[in-house]
């Protein structure tokens, strides 16, 4: 700082501090005021409405309910179920992704192909990634439909006995949605595995060799300590993400069969939208808020103790 | 006991190999089979048995994805939207990275740490005041609402990203710009922002697919058909009484292009991008 004196003079040493006080703020001023209208105002907002009682559409004036609507909701089973679905899904892609993004990556970085052939499994690999999730719940409403081509391989290679409805059954819709996140949502995991593998040191591994270490030990000691950071960061992301997840359930199964695969967003989303319940969509709206936030700090702290 | 070690190293590589295939073909059969389907006749595409290319193939689903305006419309909608975006958001995360690269001041930790917190914000948690806003705003059914809110979701990272770039620039440029008379601008948009281009490029290509895959706003900030993007319009395609499958697809495959595009260009920003993006957050 001591050298923007040397350019701008100080001729009125009070107002010139100020201004350049000022200059940063000017900087980011666009994206406070971004900021400020779409992000501050409608959190206060929605947590305003979650305390009220008829908001937006109705005929009678907003009444202060104080947590009513919370101790509503809470005891409410469709909610809960959205909850413990929302709970399910999240937590077994956030598994399922590790091991696939962390098992492609490691084949991925083994030598025994030329580098022609890598980057060519690694575009492959990284192909699910470059669907937008309404085109991903459409080809997997294609694959899955019951005459598709899913239930051909499976009948043809006597893994089931009769053609199974994938996404229309109360038992196997969180179960097909979850695997349908899976596929979408393990390539990130992998390039992110990938540049950390690379930066592993060599060393490391020969020493472990040195100490007779074999694969799986070389694994257990060297690769997974040197990974822990990503991993963790990974999954505290991975986790936000898919309690956000919305679109790729909405297209598939729209929250059923009967609420089978309803999720917190697609419950909200019907709350406002089908019953226009605004006040209890903003009451679901900030449980999810803070659920991600919950994680978010955890995941905020994580990155600050990697950085020092 | 060589022999031993060279036939465990040969089941190590076959086994590697079969991995390698097994998992290409979780990853791409999907692919192949939407590409496959979209050059089908729509009465083909549940075929017994299903195979891979039939008698049917023609580009026939494209030729109507093409012929039909209100389809056209919906890329329309989509590459309008996503560009506006990625201009706007790089602009302004381009200035606010500046600000927080190079400049101390009051509140800046606590505005970094509100811009990273800001990203963990569930966008359905913002979709019942956005209606509201929106349209108190008298922004409703109009591409503002849907460059404005997707901004709000591509800005943050943008900010993250920019700074991180900018911090890795010596502060020396800064310096002897500013010996020779220049101003905070011109250190900023002659000096930094040149260097950092490939920085942007990764940014702005990873704003655009975000804001091109968008679907939750795109969904309820618009209502009439000709301000659907891409991704609403797909499933505009899917609630109508018939399941057009073939023109479906053909609009995925269209639909996916210009990021599967970007993506085999700039592969190694977007890698770069995508990992720091996760490990700086």
């Amino acid at each position: 700082m001591a050298s923007l004196s040397v350019s701008t003079g100080s001729k009125n040493p009070p107002l010139q501090k100020l201004r350049r006080k000022l200059v940063p703020f000017a900087y980011l001023s666009p994206t406070l005021i971004l900021l400020t209208v779409l992000m501050m105002i409608p959190i206060g907002t929605v947590l305003y409405y979650s305390l009220m009682d008829n908001v937006i559409i109705t005929n009678t004036p907003p009444a202060f309910v104080g947590i009513s609507n919370y101790l509503e909701i809470l005891s409410n089973s469709e909610f809960l179920q959205a909850l413990r679905n929302t709970l399910i899904l999240a937590i077994a892609s956030v598994v399922a992704h590790m091991i696939l993004g962390l098992m492609f990556a490691m084949l991925l970085n083994t030598n025994v192909i030329g580098p022609f052939a890598k980057a060519l499994f690694r575009v492959v690999y990284i192909l699910p990634w470059v669907f937008t999730a309404s085109i991903i719940a459409i080809l997997w409403r294609l694959l899955l439909n019951p005459n598709g081509v899913v239930n051909y391989l499976l009948l043809e290679f006597g893994f089931i006995a009769e053609r199974v409805e994938w996404l229309s059954s109360r038992d196997l819709a969180l179960g097909s949605v979850t695997f349908i996140n899976i596929w979408a949502g393990y390539p990130f995991y992998m390039v992110s595995f990938l540049a950390g593998l690379q930066g592993i040191s060599n060393d490391l591994y020969e020493a472990g060799k040195i100490d007779g270490a074999n694969g799986v030990q070389l694994f257990r000691y060297i690769t997974l300590p040197q990974l822990k950071p990503i991993l963790v960061s990974l999954a505290m992301l991975d986790f936000i993400w898919t309690t956000h997840q919305f679109a790729l359930i909405w297209m598939t199964t729209g929250g059923g069969p009967i609420r089978a695969s309803e999720v917190l967003s697609t419950y909200t989303y019907k709350q406002a939208f089908t019953s226009y319940q605004f006040s209890m969509a903003a009451t679901t709206a900030v449980i999810s808020l803070a659920l991600t936030t919950f994680v978010a700090v955890f995941y905020v702290r994580h990155q600050r103790a990697n950085e020092q | 006991m060589t022999m031993s070690q060279s036939n465990k190293m040969r089941l190590t590589k076959a086994l590697v190999l079969v991995g390698l295939v097994v998992g290409a073909m979780f990853a791409g059969l999907p692919v192949l089979w939407m590409l496959a389907s979209s050059f089908k006749s729509n009465t083909s595409i549940f075929a017994y048995p299903p195979s891979l290319i039939d008698d049917s193939f023609s580009l026939a689903a494209y030729q109507a994805v093409f012929a039909d305006p209100q389809k056209r419309r919906f890329f329309f909608n989509s590459y309008l939207v996503s560009s506006l975006v990625t201009l706007f958001t790089l602009v302004m995360a381009i200035l606010a990275g500046y600000s927080f690269s190079r400049y101390n001041f009051r509140l800046k930790s606590t505005l970094n740490l509100l811009i990273i917190g800001v990203q963990s914000v569930p966008p359905i948690t913002l979709m019942i005041p956005y209606f509201g806003l929106i349209v108190g705003l008298k922004l409703y059914n109009t591409y503002w609402a849907l460059i404005l809110t997707h901004m709000v979701f591509t800005l943050p990272y943008a900010i993250i990203m920019m700074t991180g770039y900018f911090n890795t620039l010596p502060r020396d440029l800064d310096e002897a710009v500013m010996i020779d008379g220049g101003s905070s601008a011109v250190i900023l948009w002659r000096i930094l922002v040149p260097i950092s281009l490939p920085g942007i490029v990764s940014v702005g290509i990873y704003t655009f697919m975000l804001s091109w895959n968008e679907f939750l706003f795109a969904l309820t900030l618009t209502r009439t058909t000709d301000m659907r993007t891409v991704p609403i319009g797909i499933q505009m395609l899917m609630g109508q009484h018939s399941f057009e499958w073939n023109q479906m697809m053909s609009m995925s495959v269209l639909g996916s292009l210009p990021v599967l595009i970007l993506f085999l260009i700039f592969q190694r920003y977007f890698i770069a991008g995508m990992s720091a993006g996760s490990i700086k957050g």
